[in-house]
């Protein structure tokens, strides 16, 4: 038996005990996700003492469910999901640490976050395809349910709205993926990751177009990418903050991760082909929602944008991760560069944005509002908040020393180099322009920042004392973020040692 | 092995310190700067080591991202280059960096956010350091950033205040515009040349310019709107008199001596390359001659004593930019870079002081007679004022008057630039000394002000030193030897000598005298060409519009698609919801049409 079952049953565990006491949910919450995330630390340091490179597939362990149909619950870990495993791992804990208890029904409550968690851990251990969508929608559907009960403003539009654009997206998907095991000869049916890359390299696996298409537009309109992005941002806006840090901060990568595991392998030549109009595309996610962010004037508006916008940086990684060898003759390599800082950014994106939505959450708690026009001043008002939001806030906007930073440069690298050698083709200029999007990620990055912790504290606030400063075990879990932000932009060398030989073993 | 940790030691002591004062700082202000100070002093000490042993330091360095693939190795390491330019630069920094520390002590007594102060003072210091000793572009750019968000904490320190957080916002804003071209040219230099290390750079340089000269211009151009964001030159300069609401000590230390000059200390970084491009020598020139020209005029019209000192700064960095472009070395441009670290520094320092002894008016006209409230300040002030006119001794006049030798050689017509910003720079300066120094008491505080607190005025006579003495030869050649031009003709020293004299004598005959308000107005100098207000506009209207625009079409044109597409799977749903009359006759009706129609769909076939 894996250990990433024991992950997996934990989380499962911990949502039925949630579910059945609600009395001493919030206790059995806390309880829970620190333990989550001590066993899967523990997991990681013997993970890092007992592999040579992140290419290796640790804790493996297959479960013959329909052996004759090729369906196998396999689950394991690799570099790759090793990261992400951190990721959902220390989100997991940040959102119920650094989040303010549900009004009503805390049961219910957190035994969906867990179930949300078990999906997101569970879809991240998965080598195999079938499973992996599964532990997806397990994911999504409590995700709905607590964006409708617990969210805030439209919650019920929105609700519905995310639940029909999402179900159809998974549904887009799960064509894909079926296209792709039908596409098998039947000896060799089977929906092992891994099996299927090299299934396509040895030529056996021989796939229409479609099936690409259905596979791209379903992981990519699950990360939003334009133009099926506008789902998210109210989406985040609209709901809790713990569900808004896992879903933006963690489940979205679902997309991303099969991108990188799955549809980068398996069509380098469409990739190849196609990578125009995804570079077009990826534009409008960095250029033109980047500006629409810049015209938001709520926080909770302005951080589901600007998760939409940092997509786009991800997205430029997968793009120009295959590259035509120099010599011709229809032969791609895969660009470390590019795979590295798309890997690292998921992480770096994924920490910097559940710390602002943890804050945001704490926020609203406390002024019952997001307008930046009633906010101000919070810098004085509660320190801890404010420094913990200005590093949120640097982290996002890219600032050296945090992960996103080092995420960007990779990306940058691989993409402004990935078109060869001609000058001003366009990699180079889809590059720069992304490059500005650094500038326009500052200035709504740092005018967010100035018009809620800088500038004096509107009249309605003064002398009141619903501003109390973050407690301490918020802090605690929000620090935790903070630092593993700061490993990585210190020493991405550490995570791509994990991440490139993962991504190019496939 | 020991030497080579004391590099390391020298760069992460003021880290450790940053860390240290983050999370015990708030116990004390002692703590605070006792921490502060130590870390500086140390690194100080690890600086003038490095410098005096002289020689090679092989410093192992630390892989940042270091990848191989396809036997191409990608590699990015924090590491040292410790040379001729770097070791006299840190010494500058430190030193500076030290007497500003002690400074703040006294300085800042009074304020809150102390432990703040001191953090960011000491990521400040590293984040310099880093980009001193760096190695290669990358990890220049990297430290480039970080001085740039210590900058924006130190001067939004007083963030309550709403002209404080937007000047700290709008330095960081203009900075990574400037950054935006910086980093696109290490990616153009990269591609192209294979490396982004200084120490290749002057090779792979020439290979760009044999296979392509325009694609290494453009590279270069690229790389120097970093200097031209950094190092506050025209057009983007706005940002340096705005940074001028952080704490006096914040503008004298990153805002006068190390952090705008940091932009000048990369051009002379890549001088190898630089001097291969005509095309890049000269835009490079050009920008500086209008900067040094441009931001003086503005300077002869403000009131506000720091802020005439930051326009002050924006035209000495315009002459470094200068000395770059028209001497046969980067040399020349780092002389004036350290006489300017040290009198400008000292400037900043005695308008503190000078602002301290007024009770924060900072008002040039409000001051007055402050000669006899304060003396040892009003002589320090001197020596700056002496040596940031170029008067002869002082060191002012060895750098500045180098630079424009070079540029007379040359024969570019920036040179004329330069020359009358001699007198521009002489009449703002003596304006400031008159005004504030002369003249009658013009406010209640001016009569009551006193001189300030020793902790203050110590660093500042240490600086006040070195203003004078650093430009003579044998002392300032001690921390480098700038190439001087042969034949100078003899009557370009006497036409610059002039053109000071004529700007000493204006200020004279106009402020000696104590005037109440300034004489002269020229609205469009003190509104400084109106292009704040320009950027002000352009900002609002064509950028707040056109995100305005893109938000709208977010909202209703692609989520209007989602809409629609939703609105049809509803109306059609709609449709099938009408069929449904609850009727048998109208079901069997449906199931013989259907059945009709297939068979009319497959005989038709």
């Amino acid at each position: 038996m894996s250990p990433l079952v024991f992950l997996i049953l934990l989380l499962i565990l911990t949502s039925i005990f949630c579910y059945l006491s609600p009395a001493s949910a919030r206790r059995t919450a806390f309880m829970g996700s620190a333990l989550q995330l001590i066993l899967f630390l523990s997991l990681l340091l013997i993970y890092l003492f007992r592999v040579e490179d992140g290419a290796e597939v640790f804790y493996g362990w297959k479960w013959e469910l329909l052996p004759e149909l090729g369906v196998v619950m396999g689950l394991g870990m690799d570099g790759f999901s090793a990261i992400m495993l951190l990721l959902a791992t220390l989100v997991t804990f940040a959102a119920v640490w650094a989040t303010p208890a549900p009004e009503r029904s805390v049961g219910f409550y957190y035994g969906n976050l867990f179930l949300i968690a078990a999906g997101v851990v569970g879809a991240f251990a998965s080598t195999d395809l079938l499973f992996f969508y599964l532990f997806h929608e397990l994911a999504l559907i409590p995700t709905f349910l607590m964006i409708g009960i617990w969210g805030t403003g439209d919650k019920h539009r929105v609700a519905w709205k995310v639940t029909i654009y999402l179900a159809l997206a998974s549904f887009v998907l799960l064509i894909g993926i079926l296209g792709l095991y039908i596409n098998l000869p039947e000896i060799s049916r089977t929906f092992g990751m891994r099996e299927l890359v090299d299934l396509a390299n040895s030529g056996v696996l021989q796939t229409p177009d479609w099936v690409f298409v259905m596979l791209f537009l379903g992981f990519g309109a699950l990360v939003s990418l334009f133009p099926f992005h506008t789902w998210a941002p109210g989406a985040y806006a609209c709901a809790p903050s713990s569900v808004a840090m896992l879903h933006a901060g963690v489940l979205k990568k679902f997309g991303l991760y099969g991108l990188l595991r799955v549809v980068l392998p398996i069509f380098p030549h469409e990739m190849q082909e196609y990578g125009h109009v995804l570079l077009i595309l990826i534009l409008g996610n960095i250029f033109f929602v980047g500006y629409a962010t810049m015209a938001q004037r709520r926080l909770d508006w302005m951080l589901g944008y600007s998760s939409v916008m940092h997509m786009g940086y991800i997205f430029l990684g997968i793009a120009s991760a295959m590259v035509p060898f120099a010599g011709g003759g229809g032969s791609y390599y895969l660009n470390p560069l590019s795979l590295g800082g798309a890997g690292i950014l998921m992480f770096a994106h994924g920490i910097s944005i559940a710390i602002l939505f943890a804050l945001s959450g704490q926020l609203r708690r406390r002024t019952a509002t997001l307008e930046f026009s009633e906010l101000g001043g919070m810098g004085k008002t509660m320190p801890a908040f404010g420094l913990l939001m200005g590093m949120g806030t640097f982290a996002s906007i890219g600032l050296p020393g945090f992960a996103n930073f080092s995420g960007e440069l990779l990306v940058f690298f691989g993409a402004f180099g990935s078109g060869g050698a001609q000058f001003l083709n366009f990699y180079q200029i889809a590059t720069a322009i992304a490059v500005w999007g650094v500038v326009v990620s500052a200035i709504y990055g740092l005018r967010a920042y100035r018009w809620t912790c800088f500038g004096e504290t509107p009249e309605r606030w003064v002398g009141s004392n619903e501003l109390v400063d973050l407690r301490g075990r918020e802090k605690f879990a929000i620090w935790i973020l903070v630092v593993f932000s700061l490993l990585v932009g210190f020493w991405p060398q550490g995570f791509l040692k994990l991440l490139i030989p993962a991504l190019l073993a496939q | 092995m020991m030497i080579a940790a004391i590099p390391w030691i020298l760069l992460l002591s003021p880290l450790v310190g940053c860390v240290l004062i983050l999370f015990f700082g708030r116990a004390s202000k002692l703590l605070s700067s006792g921490i502060g100070i130590f870390c500086a002093g140390l690194s100080l000490l690890c600086a003038w080591f490095l410098w005096l042993k002289g020689g090679v330091v092989e410093v192992p360095s630390f892989p940042w991202v270091d990848y191989t693939s396809f036997g191409k190795q990608f590699r990015i390491s924090i590491g040292f280059l410790l040379d001729d330019l770097s070791l006299p630069m840190l010494v500058v920094v430190t030193t500076v960096a030290f007497l500003v520390f002690i400074y703040s002590v006294g300085y800042m007594a009074q304020e809150e956010g102390y432990w703040r102060y001191f953090a960011g003072l000491c990521l400040f210091l590293f984040s310099m350091l880093g980009i001193v000793v760096a190695e290669n572009f990358v990890m220049m750019f990297l430290f480039w950033e970080l001085v740039g968000v210590s900058s924006y904490i130190l001067i939004g320190h007083y963030f309550r205040r709403d002209s404080a957080a937007d000047a700290a916002k709008q330095a960081f804003t203009v900075n990574r515009v400037g950054d935006f071209g910086f980093l696109l040219g290490i990616l153009l230099i990269w591609l192209y040349s294979g490396t982004f290390s200084f120490n290749d750079l002057k090779g792979k340089a020439q290979v760009i310019t044999d296979a392509a000269p325009w694609l290494l211009t453009t590279g270069l151009v690229l790389v120097f709107l970093g200097t031209v964001g950094k190092s506050a030159q025209f057009p983007l300069h706005v940002w340096l008199p705005n940074s001028m609401e952080g704490p006096t000590p914040v503008s004298s230390l990153l805002h006068a001596a190390t952090m705008v000059a940091a932009g000048v200390y990369m051009l002379a970084r890549i001088f190898p390359a630089l001097s291969l491009s005509p095309i890049a020598l000269e835009v490079v020139s050009w920008v500086g001659g209008i900067t040094c020209f441009l931001a003086a005029l503005m300077g002869t019209q403000q009131n506000d004593i720091k802020r005439i000192l930051a326009y002050s700064t924006i035209s000495q960095l315009g002459y470094m930019v200068i000395g770059i472009s028209v001497a046969t070395a980067s040399t020349v441009a780092v002389f004036h870079l350290f006489t300017h670290a040290f009198f400008k520094c000292l400037l900043f320092l005695c308008a503190g002081s000078v602002i301290v002894g007024m009770h924060h008016e900072q008002d040039i006209w409000k001051m007055g007679s402050l000669k006899n409230k304060m003396p040892l300040t009003f002589i320090m002030m001197g020596i700056g004022t002496f040596a940031l006119a170029g008067v002869p001794p002082f060191s002012g006049y060895f750098s500045k008057d180098l630079i424009l030798e070079w540029a007379w050689i040359k024969g570019t017509p920036v040179f004329w630039f330069g020359a009358i910003t001699i007198a521009l720079t002489t009449f703002y300066i003596f304006r400031l000394f008159f005004v504030v120094f002369l003249g009658p008491p013009r406010s209640d505080e001016a009569k009551h002000a006193q001189e300030s607190p020793r902790v203050m005025l110590l660093p500042m006579l240490i600086l006040s030193i070195l203003s004078l003495t650093v430009g003579w030869p044998f002392i300032g050649h001690f921390f480098i030897q700038p190439v001087h031009p042969e034949h100078v003709p003899l009557f370009l020293r006497f036409i610059l000598i002039g053109f000071l004299a004529v700007g000493a004598l204006v200020a004279y005959l106009l402020y000696a005298k104590g005037p109440l308000k300034d004489p002269i107005q020229v609205a469009v100098f003190e509104n400084r060409f109106y292009i704040d207000n320009f950027y002000d506009w352009l900002v609002k209207e064509i950028q707040g519009r056109f995100a305005g625009i893109c938000a709208f079409v977010d909202r209703w044109v692609v989520d209007g698609f989602v809409k629609i597409a939703s609105g049809c799977v509803w109306l059609f749903g709609f449709c099938l919801r009408m069929l449904q009359v609850g009727n048998i006759q109208a079901y069997a009706f449906y199931f013989g049409a259907g059945i009709l129609l297939i068979f009319f769909l497959l005989l038709s076939k």
